[in-house]
C-alpha cells in the first residue's frame, strides 16, 4: 500500500462517484419533488450509453455523438414523461413500482430487439485513450480525468441553478411543498416535465461516458440503478447536495474497499480468510453503510429532520 | 364471504385435489410442476401481501425469506441431514428471527426509506451466500434429497408434494383470513390509515408492525423449504431483488389485501411466464406493459376489477 | 356448468403444451441463454447446431433431426424449468447445451434421473468431473481446470516468476485460478476476484492500478462474456501493454474480438491464450465447419459454437450406431463413449467421467489475411491431457 496507489485509487473512486451523482441526482429530484420512484431511471442511462455509441461509429466522432445524445436523451425523458410517467405521479409508491418494474422490462426487451443482444462497444479518440502523469509516479487515464471534471462540472452547474435561479427556486419550493406553488399559479406540470427529462439526460451523460470503458450492454442500468438508490436514500431523498455527497462517499468506499479490504483484513485474520472474505464483505460494505446510517438517521444524511 | 364465494373456493380445491390424478391419466406431469411452483409463490405473495397489502409496509427485499428457507432444506441436506420437520424448524426459525433482527431496524424508518432498507439487507444476504464456497457460492447448492416426513409421507413422490404443497398453501390463506378479521389485523389495518391515531391511543405500533413482519417472514420462509424441496436446487439468485420485485407484481396483479389476490396474481404470473416465452423470445416486453396496465388502470389488481365489475351489473 | 369450465381449463392446458411426438424424429433439447446480455454466447451456439443440422441434412441415420431450443434467461432456476419442461412435456431424447456451471449443475438431475442423455457443450464444473459424473452425461467441452492449467504451464516456460491473477468472483472463476495455480511454478504477487452475477464489476481500473503497482511481470484474467471486452479496453487505457504482457483464457474469442477490433483496441494484438481449439486447427471437420459458419453467417464461430457443433455429431454418431433405435440406449452410451465421430478438435478419446481426453494449444491474437482478428495457433501445450477430478469419479 504506497502513496501512489491510494493516490490512484482516490481517483478512481471520485469517478465512480460523480457517474453516481450524474445518475441520482435525477432520481432524488425526481422522487423528492413528484414523489415518484422511478425503477426505470437506469434505463436513460442505458439509452445514454447506446444512442451515443450507434452515433460515434455512424459518424465517427465521439464529440458530436455525445453532444447528439445527450439532447436525444432528454428528449426520449420529455416523451415518457408525458405518455407514462405523468399519470404515475397520484399513486402510491407500490403503483409506481409495479409501472417502473414494467418499464425496465420493456426498455430491456426494446434494446436487444434494436440493437441485439451483444451490446456496443466504441473506440475514444487518440487523444482521450493515453495516460496523464499527475505526480512523480502517478499516472492515470486522460480519459478518466475527464470524466471526473464534466461531472464535477454538472454537479456545479446543478448547484448553481437550484440554488440561484427562478426555476432552481421553484424545485426547491416544490421539493418541500408541492401543493403550495401549484396554489401560487406556476405551470407546475412544465416543471416536472422539466425536471424529468433533465434527470434522464444526466442519466444519459452518465451512461454515454461510461459506454466506452465498459460497454453499452443491455440492463447496465438495472446494476447501477440500486447502487444510485442507495446513494439518494443515504443522502436523503430530494436533495440535490445530499445525492453529491453521498455519491461521492459510496463511490470511494466502493472503490477502496475493492482495492484494500484484503490487505486490511489481512492484519486480522489468516491469508486464506482474509482472501475469501474481502471480496464479499467489498461487495456488501454499501448497503451496510447504508443500513447504519439509516438506523441513526431515518431520513438520510442530508434529508428533513424528522418532526 | 359471499354464498357463491364459497361454492367458487370449493370447486377450485375440488379441482386441485382431482388435479394429480388427470395429469397422470393424461400424460402431462409438467402440468403438476407448474402448479406446484404457482402454489409456492402464492405462498410467498400471500405473505408479502400481509405486510404490503395489510399494512401499508413496501418491501423491496421479501425474497430473502424464499432464500432463507431454501438453504435450510439445502444446508442440511449437504450434511446427510434430510430429516424434513428439523428442516423446517430451521427454516421458520431462521426465517422469523432474521425477520425480527432487521425488522427492528428497517421499521423504524418509513415509506421510501423502508423499501431501500429491505433491499439492503436482501442484498447483503444474497453477497454473503454468494460468498460461501462450501455451499456453492453464485453456482448454488444441489439438493440431492428432499425432506424426509416420516409418517409414510414420501416427497420423492411428486403427486405427494403437490398435496403438501397445496395443504400448505390453503393454510396460509386461512391463517391470513383469520389473522386479518382478528382484533390484532384490525389494528394493524387501522395503523396503515393512521398510525399517529393508533399511537395516540396507546396502541405500541411498532410492536404490532414487527410482529407482523416476522409472521410474514416465517411464512414466506415456508414458502422457501416447499421452494427448496421441489427445485432441489438454491442459489443466492433466489434472493435477488428483482425476485422480490415479482412478488410485488404478484400480490398487485390479483388484488393486495385481499386473501385470494396473491394466489390470484401468481397464477396470472406464472400463466405469463410459462406460455408467453412459447411464442415469442421478446415476452418480457407483454409481461411490461401487463404492468403497466395494472399499475395505471387496475387499482385492486383482478379481483379488484372483478368486484367493480359485479358492483356495476348489480346497480 | 362448472364441471364444464373446468373441462375447458383442462383442454386449454392441454392445448398450449405441445403432445408427445412419434419417434420418426430424433428430439434434441437445447438449453443456452438467449436472453440478456449473454445471448450473444447462446445465439452463437444456435447457429453452430443449425449449421451441424444443415449439414447432416437435417437426418441423424433416417430420423428428421428435431432441435428445439429452450433460454435459461442466464439464471439457474429458469434453466432448470425448462429443462423440466423439455424433458417431461417435449419427451425429448437427448438434452445439450449449458453454458453456466450452475445451470448445468442445477439442470442435471432433471435430465439424468428420467434417464435422457445430457451433452455439456460447454459448462464443465468440477463436480460432474468427479463425484456427480454419470453413464448418461457427456461433454464435448472441458473440464474447467484444463484450460488454466496449461495456461499455468505456458508462463512456467516462459520464465516468468511473478504473476497477477484476476478472475470474477464465482465458481468458474476460482477454478480457473486454482488451475492456474497447480502449473503456475513462480509466485502469485496478487489476486483479485471481482463481483460477478447480475450486476457484474465492469470497471476494473482498482485492480488494474493494483495489478501494476504489485511489481508483477504478467497479468492472468479470465473474464468471459462482456466483461472480456471492457477488460480488455480498460487495460488498454490504463497504459499496460507494453508494461504488463496479458495471459487470458476464455476472455479473447470470436464473441469479444470483432468488437475490440471494431473499438480498436490494438493492445489485444499479440495476447496469448490457451484452449482445446482455435479456428485455425488444421482437422478435415474443422475446416468444413469454420468455412461453413463464416460463409453462413459472415463471422468466425466461437470455441461455444465449435463445442455445440461437436455436440450434434456426438448425439449423430450415437443415433447411428443404434441404426435409429432411440430405445437402445446401451448402445447409444456405448457408442458415444468410443467418440466415434468426426470432431473439430480431431480425434480424441473420453475419460472415465466423459470428458474429453485432449490437446490445449497456445494461442496467439492476430489478424488474419483479410484483415480480421482471431486466434491462431502458435504450439501444443498438453497432449492428451485429462482432467484430475476422474479420480473421484465411480463408473
Amino acid at each position: 500500500m504506497d502513496g501512489a496507489l491510494i493516490m490512484i485509487q482516490v481517483l478512481n473512486g471520485l469517478q465512480l462517484g460523480v457517474l453516481l451523482f450524474l445518475l441520482a441526482a435525477g432520481l432524488t429530484l425526481v422522487f423528492g419533488i413528484m414523489d415518484f420512484i422511478n425503477l426505470a431511471h437506469g434505463a436513460f442511462y442505458m439509452l445514454g450509453a447506446f444512442i451515443c455509441a450507434t452515433l460515434a461509429l455512424w459518424l465517427d466522432s465521439f464529440l458530436l455523438a455525445v453532444l447528439l445524445a445527450v439532447p436525444i436523451t432528454f428528449g426520449i425523458g420529455v416523451v415518457v414523461e408525458l405518455g407514462i410517467a405523468r399519470q404515475l405521479y397520484q399513486a402510491d409508491h407500490l403503483e409506481q413500482i409495479l409501472a417502473t418494474f414494467g418499464l425496465i422490462l420493456i426498455a430491456d426487451t426494446l434494446v436487444q430487439m434494436i440493437w441485439g443482444p451483444e451490446g456496443l462497444t466504441f473506440a475514444l479518440p487518440e487523444i482521450l485513450n493515453g495516460q496523464v502523469r499527475l505526480f512523480r509516479d502517478v499516472d492515470f487515464p486522460v480519459y478518466r480525468i475527464l470524466i471526473i471534471s464534466v461531472g464535477l462540472l454538472v454537479a456545479l452547474a446543478l448547484y448553481l441553478v437550484v440554488s440561484h435561479t427562478r426555476i432552481g427556486m421553484l424545485i426547491r419550493a416544490g421539493a418541500s411543498n408541492r401543493r403550495m406553488v401549484e396554489a401560487l399559479g406556476v405551470d407546475i406540470r412544465m416543471l416536472f416535465t422539466l425536471v424529468f427529462a433533465a434527470g434522464a439526460a444526466m442519466a444519459g451523460l452518465a451512461g454515454l461516458m461510461i459506454a466506452p470503458i465498459t460497454e453499452a450492454s443491455i440492463g447496465m442500468g438495472n446494476e447501477i440503478l440500486i447502487v444510485a438508490f442507495v446513494v439518494i436514500v443515504i443522502g436523503g431523498i430530494g436533495s440535490v447536495q445530499g445525492a453529491f455527497f453521498g455519491a461521492i462517499l459510496v463511490g470511494l468506499i466502493d472503490t477502496l474497499g475493492r482495492s484494500f479490504l484484503d490487505d486490511l483484513l489481512g492484519l486480522f485474520l489468516s491469508h486464506q480468510a482474509a482472501e475469501t472474505s474481502a471480496p464479499a464483505i467489498s461487495a456488501m460494505l454499501i448497503y451496510i453503510l447504508m443500513a447504519v446510517i439509516l438506523t441513526f438517521r431515518p431520513k438520510g444524511l442530508f434529508g428533513p429532520r424528522t418532526s | 364471504m359471499t354464498k357463491r364465494g364459497w361454492w367458487f373456493a370449493g370447486v377450485m380445491v375440488l379441482g386441485a385435489l382431482l388435479l394429480p390424478f388427470w395429469a397422470e391419466y393424461a400424460r402431462e406431469p409438467f402440468v403438476l410442476d407448474v402448479i406446484i411452483r404457482l402454489m409456492i409463490l402464492a405462498i410467498a405473495a400471500s405473505s408479502l401481501n400481509l405486510i404490503l397489502g395489510y399494512s401499508g409496509m413496501v418491501s423491496l427485499g421479501h425474497a430473502v425469506f424464499i432464500g432463507i428457507g431454501a438453504y435450510a432444506v439445502g444446508i442440511p441436506a449437504y450434511y446427510d441431514l434430510n430429516n424434513g420437520w428439523l428442516q423446517l424448524a430451521v427454516a421458520l426459525g431462521v426465517s422469523g428471527l432474521f425477520g425480527l433482527l432487521t425488522g427492528l431496524i428497517c421499521l423504524r424508518t418509513r415509506g421510501a426509506y423502508f423499501i431501500m432498507i429491505t433491499l439492503a439487507f436482501a442484498q447483503m444476504m444474497y453477497f454473503i451466500f454468494v460468498s460461501i464456497e462450501e455451499y456453492g457460492g453464485d453456482d448454488g447448492l444441489v439438493i440431492y434429497a428432499r425432506s424426509e416426513m416420516g409418517l409414510g409421507v414420501d416427497l420423492n413422490d411428486n403427486n405427494q408434494l403437490y398435496f403438501l404443497v397445496l395443504i400448505c398453501l390453503l393454510a396460509v390463506m386461512i391463517l391470513v383470513h383469520r389473522l386479518t378479521r382478528s382484533d390484532f389485523g384490525q389494528v394493524i389495518k387501522s395503523i396503515k390509515i393512521n398510525e399517529v391515531r393508533m399511537q395516540a391511543l396507546g396502541y405500541s405500533t411498532f410492536r404490532y408492525r414487527l410482529v407482523c413482519y416476522v409472521i410474514s417472514a416465517m411464512i414466506c420462509g415456508l414458502a422457501g423449504w416447499l421452494l427448496g424441496n421441489f427445485t432441489g436446487f438454491i442459489s443466492p439468485e433466489m434472493m435477488d431483488w428483482t425476485r422480490s420485485g415479482e412478488l410485488i407484481a404478484m400480490v398487485l396483479l390479483g388484488g393486495a389485501a385481499t386473501v385470494v389476490g396473491p394466489l390470484l396474481g401468481a397464477s396470472i404470473f406464472i400463466g405469463v411466464e410459462t406460455l408467453l416465452p412459447e411464442v415469442t423470445l421478446y415476452w418480457h416486453l407483454y409481461l411490461g406493459i401487463l404492468l403497466i396496465i395494472v399499475a395505471k388502470f387496475g387499482r385492486g389488481g383482478l379481483l379488484g376489477w372483478w368486484t367493480q365489475w359485479l358492483r356495476g351489473t348489480r346497480s | 356448468m362448472i364441471k364444464n369450465l373446468i373441462c375447458g381449463a383442462f383442454a386449454l392446458l392441454v392445448c398450449a403444451l405441445p403432445g408427445t411426438s412419434l419417434a420418426e424424429s430424433v428430439k434434441i433439447g437445447f438449453v443456452t441463454t438467449l436472453t440478456t446480455g449473454a445471448a450473444v454466447i447462446g445465439n452463437d451456439m444456435r447457429d453452430a447446431v443449425n449449421l451441424a443440422v444443415e449439414n447432416l441434412n437435417g437426418k441423424m441415420g433416417d430420423l428428421d433431426i428435431e432441435v428445439i431450443f429452450a433460454d435459461d434467461g442466464f439464471k439457474p432456476e429458469t434453466g432448470k424449468q425448462v429443462t423440466d419442461k423439455l424433458v417431461k412435456s417435449d419427451d425429448v431424447d437427448f438434452v445439450a447445451g449449458y453454458i453456466w456451471s450452475h445451470v448445468l449443475l442445477a439442470s442435471q438431475k432433471s435430465v439424468l434421473n428420467a434417464d435422457k442423455f445430457l451433452v455439456s457443450a460447454n459448462a464443465g464444473p468440477s463436480q460432474l468431473a468427479g463425484k456427480l459424473c454419470h453413464r448418461d452425461f457427456f461433454s464435448t467441452s472441458w473440464q474447467n481446470d484444463q484450460t488454466p492449467m496449461a495456461m499455468g504451464a505456458v508462463l512456467s516456460q516462459r520464465g516468468v516468476s511473478k504473476l497477477y491473477v484476476m478472475a470474477p468472483n464465482y465458481a468458474a472463476g476460482k477454478n480457473m485460478v486454482a488451475g492456474v495455480e497447480r502449473t503456475f511454478e513462480g509466485e502469485i504477487v496478487g489476486k483479485d476476484l471481482t463481483k460477478w452475477g447480475k450486476d457484474a464489476q465492469l470497471d476494473f481500473s482498482a485492480e488494474l492500478a493494483k495489478a501494476k503497482a504489485s511489481g508483477a511481470e504478467a497479468l492472468f484474467v479470465f473474464y468471459p462474456g462482456k466483461a472480456g471486452g471492457a477488460f480488455m479496453k480498460q487495460y488498454e487505457q490504463a497504459g499496460l501493454a507494453d508494461k504488463l504482457p496479458l495471459y487470458t483464457v476464455f476472455t479473447v474469442d470470436a464473441i469479444s474480438l470483432p468488437k475490440l477490433q471494431q473499438a480498436n483496441m490494438k493492445a489485444v494484438l499479440g495476447s496469448l491464450t490457451t484452449g482445446f481449439w482455435g479456428p485455425g486447427l488444421k482437422t478435415p471437420q474443422n475446416a468444413r465447419f469454420v468455412e461453413g459458419f463464416l460463409n453462413k453467417y459472415g463471422r468466425y464461430p466461437s470455441f461455444y459454437a465449435a463445442q455445440s457443433y461437436d455436440s450434434i455429431f456426438l448425439i449423430n454418431s450415437a443415433v447411428e450406431a443404434v441404426g435409429g433405435d432411440l430405445q437402445d440406449r446401451d448402445g447409444m452410451r456405448a457408442a458415444m463413449e468410443k467418440a466415434d465421430f468426426p470432431s473439430v478438435r480431431g480425434s480424441f478419446s473420453y475419460g472415465a467421467n466423459h470428458f474429453p481426453i485432449q490437446n490445449f494449444y497456445l494461442l496467439e491474437v492476430v489478424a488474419d489475411r483479410d484483415g480480421n482478428w482471431t486466434t491462431e495457433i502458435r504450439s501444443t501445450v498438453f497432449e492428451n491431457h485429462q482432467d484430475t477430478y476422474v479420480a473421484d469419479c465411480r463408473l
